[in-house]
């Protein structure tokens, strides 16, 4: 053994090659699997897509770098499932390009966070946490509420994410723009065109309190209320798993 | 510097700054409306200073013939001076973050100052700029020793030096600017991945090609620690980042991968990037500055063997245990799990082989400072790794995961192991590498070594108490069978840890300061009249029996 090596250790190329072989198996065995098993995501017939208001939110989430300290993977654990809601799914990320699991939680866990606050309350929450809840050690993030959402160029954001494999139309990604707009504008003809395109269960409402003025305060909010609601599955499973049969 | 290069050479590395600076400009001009094109800018910018330093010195004398029999440092020197800005950079702005968990307000109202921009600046800066650099440098200089040739090319070693830094520089601007990719550790977007690809395969090339002018039959054990780092990182980074950009003019980019498999690509990059980047790398170092400057050869080269495969084949299975009791399969979580326990028999094998090298010269590690930091680096590896193997444990990970334990173990490999062997390495190489006797002040290496490890000590303790403390509260329930503690009760509770680490950054932040002060008062210190060992082939292991 130590002799073949000897002769390995005079020959660098085969030890490159030998480098490259030893260290791919792993990831070959673990990584593709994931993509040709069916079973690793569930099917669900009522998961939806996010809107562009939401993409434009989840990009903010993202810039911002929130997922450093909150997670969205509620685990398979008693307390967690008691203190954050039913378990996260796979399916549940489906659509997230990329995934926002998160890894640290200086925070709670933001998987369920949908709708569990008012819009009201995350204004506040983001402009100065510590307004809500004096001892969070949470940064303040002031400017959302002062900037302006850049949404003229979402089309081209939905049609790079159908690229990645999620769903969208031609007609969600031409109108892309329009519908960011009138997702934060009710009661105007943008706000319907857009319901019509993502279904009356959508949210549609000033998220910041402001109609006149669309912000990113605005899109965060819309994503956060979002959270854990693309679909109902997990909710179902878990009424199902206790409701006794 | 420059005057080592040829006439031609420099008119070469004018034409690459010409170019730089035109890809800076097109990036720039296409991206204009977006954040991308400051990065355009920056670049074009970067492509211009370095066309106009080398122009200043176009017409100096072409350097002597005789230099090819020399080996060439100056690329390891630039690399080992801003490997110790981005330490004093990044550590300042990790403990800056630090603070800002005790004291949230104590920052600016504007987006880059904020936590979540920082951080990511503070992780690049030290895996990257600190590691990175320290990597490149150290892998020269021993590459060029073991191998006893020159480095195969003039300019290329300056192409991988200068372009990652450049590299670094996109991506620590680039978060405080809101471009991120947030995959943690890979987190620059596609442009500046695209980049470092490029600057890697030269770094690749250059590598082969300088072991193929070997004197040495055998390739020494430090080298293939740096192929694999070299080759892995590369692997690694291509697969994890690939993603579909907005528009050419767009710095944004969406991951092509989701969900589950996103998130099983991302922590078997995350995890290698901590094997092959923070460990291989690190001890190719250990394995050619540590014999060197202990006198002894390594322990036992069947432990160096077993321990390389080992750690190459094994750390590719692990990744999966940052997704314990997750959406991820089942299968794979306890593949991750068991290969992560497995792990621990290479990583103390190479622990053992380097505390047995010391065997011998205990009292070199108690008065020689530089030699006490490699020792004590190989003790943080054994202790972490088996740590590392501990927590990948699912019921012991139920506990550790989201918790700040995960940060104490980090900084225990971080700080104490891949910080402290750079250290005993910079230490032992630096007067060799300026021609010096010794260092400016042996006083001011003892002072780093008792902050550094003052620094890692408190900050790896105050983290362990809090994530157990945070997980143990988390889980409690009440007589009556609810929780017993709100979320906001574990932030409360966290108070007088997260000062406490906070207090160990600034401890290790200042050795850093200390060890830069110390590194650049040498290299102004009178040369030597003539270098006496220090070119001599290194002390390797004993060859096998054939």
């Amino acid at each position: 053994m130590l002799d073949k090596h000897a002769k390995l250790e005079r020959n660098a190329l085969a030890f490159v090659f030998a480098i490259i072989f030893v260290a791919s198996i792993g990831g070959i065995v673990e990584i593709a699997p994931l993509f040709t098993i069916d079973e690793t995501v569930e099917e669900v017939e009522d998961m939806r897509v996010y809107t562009p208001l939401e993409v434009a939110g989840r990009n903010i989430y993202i810039r911002e770098g929130c997922y450093a300290c909150h997670s969205q993977m509620i685990r398979t654990l008693q307390d967690e499932v008691e203190r954050y809601g039913p378990y996260s799914l796979a399916v549940e990320s489906q659509y997230d390009h990329p995934m926002l699991w998160g890894s640290k939680r200086t925070g709670p866990d933001l998987a369920r966070l949908g709708e569990k606050y008012s819009d009201a309350w995350h204004v506040a929450h983001l402009i100065n946490p510590r307004d809500v809840v004096p001892s969070s050690v949470m940064p303040s993030y002031a400017w959302l509420q002062r900037n302006s959402l850049k949404y003229e160029d979402m089309d081209l954001h939905l049609a790079a994410l159908r690229r990645v494999g999620v769903p969208y139309t031609d007609e969600m990604i031409e109108s892309a723009a329009h519908d960011t707009y009138g997702q934060a504008k009710p009661d105007s003809e943008r706000a319907d065109a857009f319901m019509e395109r993502y279904g009356e269960d959508s949210n549609v409402r000033a998220f910041d309190g402001d109609p006149g003025h669309l912000t990113e305060m605005d899109a965060l909010v819309a994503y956060l209320q979002i959270l854990g609601r693309l679909t109902d599955v997990a909710h179902q499973q878990a009424s199902n798993s206790t409701g006794g049969e | 510097m420059i005057s080592q290069l040829t006439r031609d050479e420099r008119a070469l590395a004018m034409v690459l700054c010409v170019l730089l600076t035109l890809f800076g400009a097109t990036l720039g001009l296409v991206g204009r409306d977006d954040v991308l094109g400051w990065h355009g800018a920056l670049l074009a910018l970067s492509g211009m200073v370095l066309l106009i330093v080398i122009m200043s010195k176009i017409y100096d004398p072409d350097p002597n013939p005789d230099r090819v029999t020399k080996y060439y440092d100056d690329p390891t020197k630039v690399g080992v001076i801003v490997s110790m800005m981005w330490l004093v950079f990044a550590t300042f702005v990790g403990d800056w973050v630090a603070w800002l968990l005790v004291y949230p307000e104590a920052t600016f109202d504007a987006g880059w100052s904020s936590f979540g921009r920082l951080r990511p600046v503070h992780t690049t800066g030290v895996i990257f700029g600190f590691g990175g650099n320290a990597l490149i440098a150290t892998s020269f200089h021993v590459l060029q020793r073991t191998s006893r040739a020159r480095l195969a090319g003039n300019l290329s070693p300056w192409i991988v030096v200068i372009g990652f830094n450049l590299f670094c520089l996109l991506a620590v601007t680039g978060y405080m600017f809101g471009i991120t990719a947030s995959k943690e550790y890979a987190e620059p977007e596609w442009y500046a991945d695209l980049f470092l690809v490029v600057i890697w395969v030269v770094y690749f090339v250059l590598y082969l090609r300088t072991l193929a002018r070997r004197q040495e039959p055998h390739i020494y054990v430090a080298n293939w620690y740096f192929l694999a780092f070299i080759l892995v990182v590369a692997i690694l980074h291509i697969i994890n980042n690939l993603a579909v950009p907005v528009s050419l003019g767009h710095a944004k980019s969406y991951s092509l991968f989701s969900g589950v498999q996103d998130a099983m690509t991302q922590w078997w990059y995350g995890h290698n990037a901590v094997a092959f980047f923070l460990t291989a790398g690190f001890l190719g170092m250990l394995y050619y500055y540590l014999p060197r400057r202990a006198g002894r050869p390594i322990f036992s080269y069947r432990m160096s063997i077993i321990s390389f495969w080992g750690i190459t084949f094994l750390y590719m299975w692990a990744g999966s245990h940052h997704l314990h009791y997750t959406a991820l399969p089942h299968w794979v979580q306890n593949l991750g799990m068991t290969f992560s326990i497995v792990l621990v028999v290479p990583s103390w094998a190479s622990a053992g082989n380097a505390l047995l090298t010391l065997n011998g010269a205990w009292e070199k590690v108690r008065d020689d400072a530089t030699l006490r930091f490699m020792f004590v680096a190989a003790v943080f590896y054994g202790l972490s790794t088996f740590e590392g193997s501990f927590m990948a444990i699912r019921p012991v990970n139920s506990l550790s995961h989201y918790t700040d334990w995960t940060v104490g173990h980090v900084h225990a490999g971080a700080l104490g192991w891949v910080a402290m062997i750079t250290f005993g390495a910079f230490y032992t190489l630096v007067p060799m590498l300026w021609n010096k006797e010794r260092m400016y002040s042996s006083r001011l290496i003892e002072a780093h070594f008792w902050l550094a490890l003052a620094g890692t000590v408190i900050y790896v303790f105050s983290m362990w108490n809090s994530g157990i403390v945070q997980g143990l509260m988390w889980r409690a329930y009440a007589e009556n069978g609810t929780l017993a503690y709100s979320f906001i009760d574990s932030v409360d509770a966290m108070r007088p840890y997260y000062f406490a680490r906070a207090v160990g950054g600034f401890l290790f932040f200042l050795g850093g300061v200390i060890g830069l002060y110390n590194i650049w008062m040498t290299t102004r210190m009178p040369a030597v009249e003539k270098p006496p060992v220090y070119d001599l082939p290194p002390v390797v292991a004993a060859e096998p029996a054939e």
